[in-house]
C-alpha cells in the first residue's frame, strides 16, 4: 500500500534514479526508527501548538516527553497516534507515515490516554475483547492473549468484574494491558500516572519497567513529574510548542553542572558576606537557609567548612535534579509554566471537544 | 482506593513479576490489515457492546416503557370517555395503538444515540476512534445497535396488543416488527448525527427533545391524518416520522373488524394533492431518510483535525 503510494509520488515528480536511490535510502533509514519527526507543527488558529519539532526515537527505546501542561505534549502524542493532522512537517511511527497510511500506524501502536477510556458498563475482559475485536486480532489468539496480558497486569482475578468497580490504579493498568493486546511496537502512553497516589504511580511503573524487560517494544511516554522522567532513556523537555532540550537523563543533568549546596549557620548575613569575599559566590537566602551552586559540591564542603568563619549548622548537597534541568533550559520552574499554562490548555480542550 | 487494595495492587506487580519470569516475553501477535472481513468485525463488536450495555441497564428498558403506556392506557382511557358520545365504536386505546409502536423505539433508538455523547464524555469514543476501521463501521455498528435494542423495547409493546383490541396475527405482527426495525433505525442515525457536533449531554437531550416531540405529536400518532386544516395538513406531510406512523396505523387497523365509515374516518391515510401514497413508498421514505443521516453522520465522524 505504502509502497504503491510511493512509487506513485515519485512517478508524479519524474524525480531522477540517482534522487530515487537516495529516498530509497532515506525511507531505510525512517523505518529504522520507532519514531520519526521532522519540523512538525501544529496550529489552531493563531495558537502554534506545536511549534516545529524534530526527533526521532530508536527502536527498543524508553522515550520520554516531559514538559508542562499545555506545552504541546498530547498534541504530538495526538498526531503521532494519527487522532490530530499535523498542519506542516512529517511523522512515521513504525515506517509508516502518520498523515498518509493511518490505518497502518494504528495496527502498530497501542495508546494509553491521560483521560481513561474504557467502557465502565463492561467487564475488564469484554473491553479487550471489544479491543481484539476492533484491531482484527485472528481469533484463535484473542482468549490466550487476553489472559496473558491481564496476568501481566496483575488483574487476572478481577477479569470477570465490571471496570466500574476498579480502582484508579486498576484502571490504569486495564488501560495498559488493552494498549499490550494487539502487540503494537511502539506504545505510547500518554501522562500514564497522571491523577494516581505515589504508591500507585511506583507500582505502574514497576509493571511499566516489566513490560519493558520482558518485550521488543518502543515505549513513548509523556509526564509532567519530574522524578519520572529520570525511568527513561532519554528525555525530550518541552515548553511552549519547542523541543528545548534532547537528551539522557545523566547528560542532561550534567548540562545544568553545578550542584546545589544549601547551609544553615548561625548568621545568614555575615554567611553570605564571606562566600562573595572568600569563595566569590553569590548565594541567596530563602527559608532561613543559604542556597548556592558549586561545579563539584561534595569536594566544596570540605573547604567550607575551613574556610567561612561563620558556623555552620548543616549542610546538604545535592546534584541537579530534572527541576533544575528544567528550570534552566526555560528559566521557569514546572509548576510556575503550568500555572500560565492553563488557559492555553483550556482552549486546547475546547478544541478537541468541537470535533 | 483502601490500603487492602493498594496492598493488593504492590503484591500484584511482583507476582506479575514472578509471572513474567517464569512465562519468557510475551508472544508476538502480528495483526492482520483488516479488509471487508476486519470492518464486519467491527460492526459486530460495536453492536454488541450495545446489546450488553443494554440488558446491564433494566431500569432503562423500564422507564422507557412508562412513557408508551401513559399515552395508551392514561391518556386512551381518559379521552375515551369523550369519544363515548361520538358514533365510532372504535376504542381511543386502538387508535393510538399504532403511534404508540413507533413511539416505544423511537425514545430507545434516541437514548441508544445519546450514549456516544457519554462516550465522548467518559473518553471510550477515543477507543473506538483509533481502531485501525473505518469510521463508517463505528457508526453503521452503533446504528443497528441502537435499532436492536430499541426493537426490542418494540417487541414489548407488540405483545400487549390483545389489551387494546388487536388480533395477534403472526403476519401483522411480523409487518410491524420490520417497520419498527426501520424506524429505530433511522432515528438513531439522527440521533448519531447530531451527536457529532453536540458534544455536551444537556444540549442533546435539549436538541433531541425539541426535534422529537413535536415530529411526535405533528405526526398523526395521537389522530387521524385525513381531513385535517390546511396548515397542519402541510406540516404533517413534512414530517418524517409521519412516513413511519401511518403506514404502522394502516398495517393494524387492516386486521380489525371496521365499518366502512370508520376506516374512512381514521385510517385515512396520508395523500399527496390527492395521490393515497403507498406503504412500500412510505416506508422507503424513512429508510432514504434514515440513510441520509447515517452518511452524513459517517461523514461527520471522519474528519480528522
Amino acid at each position: 500500500m505504502r509502497d504503491a503510494e510511493e512509487s506513485g509520488r515519485r512517478r508524479a515528480d519524474g524525480s531522477a534514479p540517482a534522487a530515487l536511490a537516495q529516498e530509497d535510502q532515506a525511507a531505510e533509514e525512517i523505518a529504522a526508527y520507532a519514531v520519526y519527526v521532522r519540523k512538525l507543527v501544529k496550529r489552531y488558529g493563531d495558537l502554534e501548538a506545536v511549534a516545529g519539532i524534530d526527533f526521532e526515537v530508536a527502536r527498543g527505546e524508553l522515550f520520554g516527553f516531559l514538559g508542562p501542561n499545555g506545552a504541546g505534549k498530547s498534541t504530538t502524542i495526538n498526531m503521532l497516534c494519527t487522532l490530530v493532522r499535523p498542519s506542516s512537517g512529517v511523522a512515521y511511527v513504525a515506517g509508516h507515515d502518520v498523515a498518509r497510511e493511518r490505518d497502518a500506524v494504528r495496527r502498530q501502536i497501542g495508546l494509553v490516554f491521560q483521560d481513561q477510556t474504557l467502557d465502565g458498563y463492561l467487564t475488564a475482559e469484554q473491553n479487550l475483547r471489544l479491543h481484539a475485536e476492533l484491531y482484527g486480532m485472528p481469533r484463535s489468539t484473542i482468549a490466550p492473549r487476553i489472559a496473558e496480558v491481564m496476568s501481566m497486569m496483575g488483574l487476572h482475578e478481577r477479569r470477570r468484574s465490571l471496570v466500574n468497580t476498579f480502582s484508579g490504579g486498576m484502571r490504569r493498568r486495564l488501560e495498559i494491558a488493552r494498549g499490550l493486546l494487539h502487540s503494537p511496537r511502539v506504545l505510547f502512553l500518554d501522562e500514564p500516572t497522571i491523577g494516581l497516589d505515589p504508591q500507585t504511580r511506583s507500582s505502574i511503573w514497576s509493571y511499566i519497567r516489566l513490560l519493558k524487560a520482558g518485550a521488543d517494544i518502543t515505549i513513548f511516554l509523556t509526564t509532567h513529574y519530574m522524578d519520572e522522567a529520570e525511568h527513561c532513556g532519554r528525555i525530550a523537555i518541552m515548553d511552549q510548542g519547542r523541543i528545548v532540550a534532547l537528551d539522557t537523563p545523566d547528560v542532561l543533568k550534567a548540562s545544568v553542572g553545578k550542584d546545589r549546596v544549601q547551609i544553615r549557620t548561625e548568621d545568614d548575613a555575615a554567611a553570605a558576606a564571606a562566600l562573595r569575599e572568600r569563595f566569590g559566590i553569590e548565594s541567596s537566602e530563602a527559608e532561613g537557609m543559604l542556597t548556592f551552586g558549586v561545579a563539584e559540591g561534595e569536594q566544596f564542603v570540605p573547604r567550607l567548612f575551613a574556610e567561612l568563619g561563620v558556623p555552620i549548622r548543616s549542610v546538604s548537597v545535592s546534584r541537579p535534579s530534572l527541576d533544575d534541568v528544567f528550570m534552566s533550559y526555560t528559566g521557569r520552574t514546572i509548576r510556575d509554566s503550568e500555572a500560565s499554562g492553563t488557559d492555553q490548555l483550556r482552549q486546547m480542550a475546547t478544541m478537541w471537544r468541537r470535533r | 482506593m483502601s490500603s487492602a487494595a493498594r496492598a493488593a495492587g504492590t503484591g500484584g506487580a511482583d507476582a506479575a513479576a514472578e509471572a513474567a519470569r517464569s512465562a519468557g516475553p510475551p508472544a508476538q501477535i502480528h495483526v492482520p490489515s483488516g479488509g471487508a472481513r476486519g470492518e464486519l468485525r467491527a460492526i459486530r463488536i460495536v453492536w454488541w457492546r450495545e446489546l450488553i450495555r443494554f440488558s446491564r441497564d433494566r431500569l432503562r428498558i423500564i422507564t422507557s416503557l412508562v412513557q408508551p403506556f401513559l399515552f395508551l392506557f392514561i391518556l386512551g382511557t381518559g379521552l375515551s370517555t369523550l369519544s363515548a358520545h361520538g358514533h365510532f365504536r372504535i376504542s381511543l386505546r386502538t387508535l393510538f395503538y399504532p403511534g404508540v409502536l413507533c413511539m416505544a423505539v423511537m425514545f430507545t433508538a434516541m437514548f441508544s444515540a445519546a450514549s456516544i455523547v457519554w462516550d465522548r464524555e467518559f473518553g471510550f469514543l477515543r477507543e473506538m476512534m483509533v481502531a485501525p476501521v473505518k469510521r463508517a463501521s463505528l457508526v453503521l455498528g452503533k446504528c443497528l445497535g441502537g435499532a436492536t435494542v430499541a426493537a426490542f423495547q418494540g417487541l414489548i409493546v407488540i405483545a400487549i396488543a390483545g389489551l387494546v383490541g388487536v388480533p395477534y396475527e403472526p403476519l401483522m405482527l411480523l409487518e410491524i416488527f420490520g417497520l419498527q426495525l426501520l424506524v429505530a433505525f433511522s432515528i438513531t442515525a439522527f440521533g448519531v448525527m447530531a451527536a457529532a457536533r453536540i458534544t455536551q449531554m444537556q444540549s442533546f437531550m435539549a436538541v433531541t427533545q425539541m426535534a422529537i416531540m413535536p415530529m411526535f405529536f405533528i405526526s398523526g400518532a395521537l389522530f387521524p391524518v385525513s381531513g385535517l386544516p390546511s396548515w397542519l395538513t402541510v406540516l404533517n406531510r413534512i414530517d418524517p416520522l409521519t412516513y413511519a406512523v401511518d403506514p404502522m396505523r394502516r398495517i393494524v387497523f387492516a386486521h380489525l373488524k371496521l365499518g366502512g365509515a370508520e376506516r374512512l374516518a381514521f385510517a385515512g391515510g396520508v395523500t399527496w394533492w390527492g395521490y393515497r401514497v403507498p406503504t412500500l413508498l412510505e416506508a422507503g421514505v424513512v429508510a432514504a431518510l434514515g440513510l441520509v443521516m447515517l452518511g452524513v453522520a459517517i461523514a461527520e465522524f471522519s474528519r480528522v483535525d
